[in-house]
């Protein structure tokens, strides 16, 4: 059967997921897929557009998967807007004239700006806050002017006006209705969030409308407000609400509602059994839903029944937010004015710490009905399901906003049905936390990678946390963060009882805070926080029993026993002499030689007995320890940089090697890898490692937490354009913090994960010292710093030491086992099969 | 021990040789093992070939106790077993000989089976 044409018409948030839930549904065997997008960028995330200000770039942004179009063959025109919808010829004509057949057509369209019918509202330098290309004309204009202004006090309208803020333009904010975030807060809450808004300096004008805008004397605009009230200012951005964007649907005569929007069914179809509507664009019994989440329920719901599915329908969606604005966290839930015929409310209001909390409850005092949060939103979470649920409450409803004292959950994970929403942005319930909890996901990162649930907002990682404790618990597994047996504490917890009781050794830890003898789990951790916080040679006597082998022998213990040796070529320089040095000592000993990802080059085969002489020619060279054997930094990796490539904009090898010098040795919970780009054409892959660095025109761009390997992840944008001092001063503490708080072998990038709180939170300890440790995170790594030794420089120094490395206590040679074979001009142990047939020949 | 076994004790080396929570290879005529000493001053001695890498490495384990048992840990993928017995705690199916240890003043003596 020859395929059928569906057509999409918008490519923003909900369009993307439309197509992503098409072809997970196999949708590609029945259609063939065009989309149309007016815009010249495909799918963003609008809901993070704030973060394009403070760093995020385009492709940060962006929505869709690397190769997604061309895997699945789906053909996307950008910048091709829809001109023309024919119902009866089943076609769409485009703005350059062409004309697209469709079986199926998809209105995307979304919504656009309201811009208030104010005369001089088209005036330059006033702008709506919507598209990237908006973004960038604000800041193109921000550049020339002192004063901003944002029209509208809803939630959108204090996002731009953070971005004004921090574009560093005196802000001001002005608002019809008596107080902000008319929509979702009552007068308490606005007023409480006007306060806090005014107190980090935006200037915020309610009841206040604008009569017209005129020339201005000291900026570039005057707004006149009547009364003789006027403002001056530079630049105006409009945001005083959303409109359907539902031209194609009128002009095409689709039933559309009295005000605005495209009326669609329970299965999001119009009035034209062809032509669905999604999203903004979309009207649903009278109501416009003007959030992310209703818009994904609308695809997906919209996909299935494309596909033939009816069971899933549109039932309106639950508007509760929970958003961060300036700082100041503001929740809306429900009914949250108490628009309900008897309900009553009870509030919490506290002005010295800028808290107010309102819960609204039904007439039979059982029931929770709505709820606003502004400077605290921690139970936003709780509050969320109690309502969703229709949930008795617990108990004397004032508990709900009253301060907790010892912190204990409102509602225990447990009381919430499988049917319970916890992540609204990715609609992932309970039930599908389980599920895939059934399926062997063990923390908060692996359900945010099978579910998604808190990989939007954020909003609810406190419950999923909760949710993942619970369920735990009750499959038997214990839940505890242990280190073992032997020590009743978490890493973290050890690494504070070592550096709080200043306890130097295992058995002193051991016999102060644990039981036993301890073991390969405990042993090799306790003696990393040890090298972590005191820095002592690792096989000093009371340390070296607790040296996993290849931190006893300093060497990568390979399959048969032997072990790699790996000395350090900082930022992966090496003068040609060095190089001849280890050729020299792979030819004597016969090492099997091999380049490492990591810039250097790694020698296989050394026995134990053979380690120190090795070492010994290594280090009369010039050589140190490469670190291959710890878990601590491994190598720094670059690119060429100004040294010599064309386009090289700074020195990436001379930073690498800096860098490198700088944090040999530090131990740490488990291996960091970095790197450094002299440009942005990225040539030494910064953004795979733990802590990456870019140059730019303007300094260095600092990423974190990217990795390789089995698990990919890309790392973050953590700073922009620091200098030389600022980047050595944020790589220090970020490590340190890692050093101080990870969990035993977890990576970076884990850490980040299911670090609560997330990035924002790990920017505000490292960049904006927000638990006033960053001197002594600096302190600390300038401890490690001082008190680096070349640990095979020591070694060979020290007889003690020395008399280890033999492979028998009663005899000087070798381990007689060893056998091997010669592959491709090198040696290689022999595998199992190979070392029969070797023995009898011998 | 069976007493009806004839052993032959051989030297292998000082006390002082074996660091407290380490152990060292010995050679023994025919086969390698493993002797450790734990933190409280008592001696073991296992094979040191491990039987799921095929090296000679068990010497260099970490040593520890898990519930009243002390054991050593593979270097190589980490499975323990009992220093009393042999036993592999992960696989019951592999267990290494033990060889009884003997300290004379400041020697310390392997038995080898007949």
């Amino acid at each position: 059967m020859a395929k059928q044409q569906l057509l999409l018409i918008g490519h923003g948030m909900v369009g993307q997921r439309y197509l992503e839930s098409l072809v997970a549904q196999g949708g590609r065997e029945h259609f063939d897929i065009t989309v149309l997008c007016a815009e010249p960028l495909p799918a963003y995330d609008r809901v993070g557009l704030t973060g394009y200000f403070s760093g995020k770039t385009a492709d940060d942004l962006s929505l869709v998967p690397d190769g997604f179009f061309d895997q699945h063959n789906i053909t996307l025109k950008l910048n091709t807007k829809a001109d023309v919808i024919d119902r009866v010829a089943r076609t769409v004509t485009t703005h350059t004239g062409e004309t697209l057949g469709y079986d199926k057509l998809v209105l995307a369209t979304g919504s656009y700006p309201f811009v208030p019918p104010i005369p001089g509202n088209d005036r330059d330098n006033c702008f709506v806050y919507r598209t990237i290309e908006d973004l960038d004309a604000i800041i193109a204009a921000s550049k020339d002017g002192k004063v901003g202004t944002v029209v509208g006090g809803g939630l959108l309208g204090l996002e731009a006006a953070k971005a004004l803020h921090d574009l560093g333009l005196q802000t001001h904010v002005v608002e019809f209705a008596p107080r902000l975030m008319a929509v979702q807060v009552d007068d308490f809450g606005g007023g409480l969030l006007r306060d806090k808004i005014q107190e980090l300096g935006v200037t915020v004008h309610t009841n206040t409308g604008t009569r017209d805008i005129v020339d201005g004397e000291s900026c570039k605009h005057r707004m006149n407000f009547g009364e003789d009230r006027h403002l001056e200012t530079d630049v105006i951005v409009f945001s005083a609400g959303i409109r359907p964007q539902d031209e194609l649907g009128r002009a095409c005569e689709l039933e559309i509602g009295e005000r605005g929007g495209i009326v669609v069914n329970n299965h999001c179809v119009t009035s034209d059994d062809n032509i669905y509507a999604i999203g903004e664009v979309a009207l649903w019994e009278g109501r416009i839903f003007g959030l992310v989440a209703p818009g994904y329920q609308m695809a997906e719901i919209a996909a299935e029944h494309l596909m033939g599915k009816q069971e899933k329908q549109f039932l309106g969606a639950d508007m509760s937010t929970k958003l961060k604005l300036m700082g100041v966290d503001v929740a809306s839930i429900g009914d949250a004015h108490g628009n309900t015929p008897g309900s009553r409310s009870t509030v919490f209001m506290d002005q010295t710490a800028g808290i107010y909390k309102k819960a609204v409850i039904s007439e039979c005092g059982k029931k929770l009905l709505g709820a606003v949060l502004v400077g605290d939103a921690n139970d936003y979470g709780n509050l969320l399901q109690l309502c969703l649920n229709e949930m008795d409450l617990p108990g004397d409803p004032a508990a709900l906003v009253a301060p907790v004292s010892d912190g204990a959950p409102l509602l225990g994970a447990d009381a919430l049905p499988d049917s319970a929403q916890i992540c609204s942005c990715n609609n992932v319930s309970k039930g599908d936390l389980c599920a895939a909890i059934d399926g062997g996901a063990m923390t908060v990162g692996d359900l945010k990678s099978c579910t998604k649930a808190s990989a939007t907002c954020g909003g609810c990682s406190a419950l999923v946390k909760q949710v993942l404790d619970s369920e735990l618990e009750k499959r038997g597994v214990e839940v505890n963060n242990h280190l073992c047996e032997h020590f009743p504490y978490s890493r973290q917890e050890i690494y504070h009882l070592v550096r709080v009781g200043q306890i130097t050794t295992f058995d002193e830890l051991l016999e102060k805070h644990g039981s036993g003898d301890g073991c390969d789990i405990c042993k090799p951790t306790v003696a990393s926080v040890l090298a972590s916080c005191w820095n002592d040679y690792v096989l000093k006597k009371p340390h070296a029993g607790l040296q996993d082998t290849n931190d006893y022998f300093l060497g990568n213990l390979q399959r048969d026993g032997t072990y790699s040796v790996v000395p350090r070529v900082a930022g992966g320089e090496i003068t040609p002499d060095k190089l001849i040095v280890l050729g020299e000592v792979a030819k004597k000993y016969d090492l099997y030689t091999k380049i490492t990802g990591g810039q250097r080059v790694d020698l296989f085969g050394a026995r134990v007995e053979q380690l120190p002489d090795i070492w010994r020619t290594l280090v009369d060279a010039g050589f140190e320890t490469g670190h291959a054997y710890g878990k601590s930094l491994r190598t720094v990796k670059s690119c060429v940089g100004s040294t010599w490539c064309r386009y090289g904009v700074k020195d990436s090898v001379g930073t690498a090697i800096q860098v490198e010098e700088r944090y040999k040795g530090l131990r740490s919970p488990h291996k960091i890898k970095m790197a450094v780009s002299g440009c942005t054409r990225e040539c030494a892959e910064a953004q795979s490692k733990d802590v990456g660095v870019i140059a730019t025109e303007k300094g260095w761009n600092l990423y974190v937490c990217g990795n390789g390997g089995m698990r990919p992840r890309h790392a973050d944008l953590f700073a922009s354009d620091l200098s030389d001092e600022a980047l050595i001063k944020t790589i220090d503490r970020f490590l340190m913090f890692y050093i101080k708080t990870a969990d035993r072998l977890q990576r970076t990038s884990v850490w980040l994960e299911n670090l609560e709180g997330g990035l924002d939170y790990l920017k505000q300890v490292i960049l904006e010292d927000s638990l006033g440790i960053g001197a002594e995170l600096e302190a600390e790594m300038a401890h490690v710093i001082d008190t680096y030794q070349c640990e095979w420089k020591t070694t060979i120094e020290d007889d003690e030491a020395l008399k280890r490395f033999k492979h028998f206590v009663n005899d000087d040679s070798a381990d007689d086992n060893l056998k091997y074979v010669r592959e491709r001009g090198q040696r290689r142990p022999a595998y199992e099969h190979e070392r029969i047939e070797l023995v009898e020949e011998a | 021990m069976n007493s009806s076994v004839a052993v032959q004790w051989q030297t292998v080396c000082k006390l002082d040789d074996v660091l407290p929570g380490t152990g060292v290879g010995v050679r023994l005529p025919g086969r390698q093992a493993a002797l450790f000493r734990t933190r409280d001053g008592n001696l073991y001695a296992l094979d040191n070939r491990d039987p799921f890498s095929q090296a000679n490495v068990l010497s260099r384990g970490i040593l520890g106790s898990l519930g009243d048992k002390r054991v050593v840990a593979s270097p190589i993928y980490k499975q323990h077993f009992d220093l009393e017995t042999g036993q592999c705690l992960e696989d019951e199916e592999v267990s290494l000989t033990v060889y009884p240890v003997q300290v004379e003043g400041d020697v310390i003596k392997l038995a080898i089976p007949a």
